[in-house]
């Protein structure tokens, strides 16, 4: 029961990794406690999910939010608002 | 509905051409050509960095074109969006859209830069005097996306 956690941007540099594969705990149903479980685990996480910062994600490369379910081999992305065009 | 991710320029003309093929349904084509500036927060911009999410970023094109289509009477749509390493003059974005009267391709195509600029995954790294620095998304950009929700 693992998912796929993607990082892009400035939070892929805070992060020093662009990726990582995440044991998915039983108690962690949504994005929200995802975040909340990343934060808990300190250092880079604890910096770049702070929450004066925006940070955005995708859930099978769909734009998602705090409320939006995880499941097991998800891939879910977290970066900062984008900036293209 | 063609969407393309790529590191290479593109010739506006020939893709134009290749798009419109011989429709003599087509009333009217409007484009948008989005470019590399020289100076953006007051700083001189010698190049920038293009990142983008494969995989999602032509998924959030292919959709954003699908959602003008549904909203307006036009016959369809091209999106061709640069990454990688750019400088100034570069060309980085080109929308066209092709349908029958002007009103409704200029509306899609405003559309579809607006909600490109907010929701498709594309990140700006520029290289200034300062070094190099992330582009911050504008407050403007939400509120010229947000504008087509409000019917």
């Amino acid at each position: 029961m693992s998912i796929r956690i993607l990082y892009f941007g400035s939070l892929r540099e805070e992060m020093g990794i662009p990726g990582e594969m995440f044991e998915l705990p039983a108690e962690v149903k949504d994005v929200a406690n995802l975040r909340a479980r990343l934060i808990a685990r300190g250092g880079a996480s604890a910096a770049a999910f702070d929450r004066s910062k925006a940070v955005r994600v995708a859930v099978n490369q769909d734009l998602a939010r705090n409320n939006t379910p995880i499941k097991a081999d998800d891939e879910i992305a977290f970066f900062p608002p984008v900036t293209g065009g | 509905m063609p969407v393309r991710v790529q590191q290479a320029d593109f010739d506006i003309g020939a893709e134009i051409a290749a798009f419109r093929s011989a429709d003599p349904g087509i009333g009217a084509i409007a484009s948008f050509i989005g470019l590399v500036r020289d100076v953006n927060d007051g700083e001189t911009v010698a190049g920038m960095m293009l990142e983008h999410y494969p995989g999602m970023t032509e998924k959030a094109l292919a959709g954003i074109v699908a959602e003008a289509k549904s909203r307006w009477d036009i016959f369809d749509a091209l999106v061709i969006h640069r990454v990688g390493e750019l400088k100034p003059l570069d060309q980085i974005v080109l929308v066209v859209v092709k349908g029958a009267h002007r009103g409704t391709a200029f509306a899609a195509c405003e559309f579809i830069m607006d909600y490109l600029k907010t929701q498709a995954p594309f990140w700006k790294k520029e290289q200034t005097a300062l070094g190099a620095r992330w582009v911050e998304a504008r407050a403007s950009d939400d509120q010229a996306a947000e504008r087509w929700s409000q019917g």
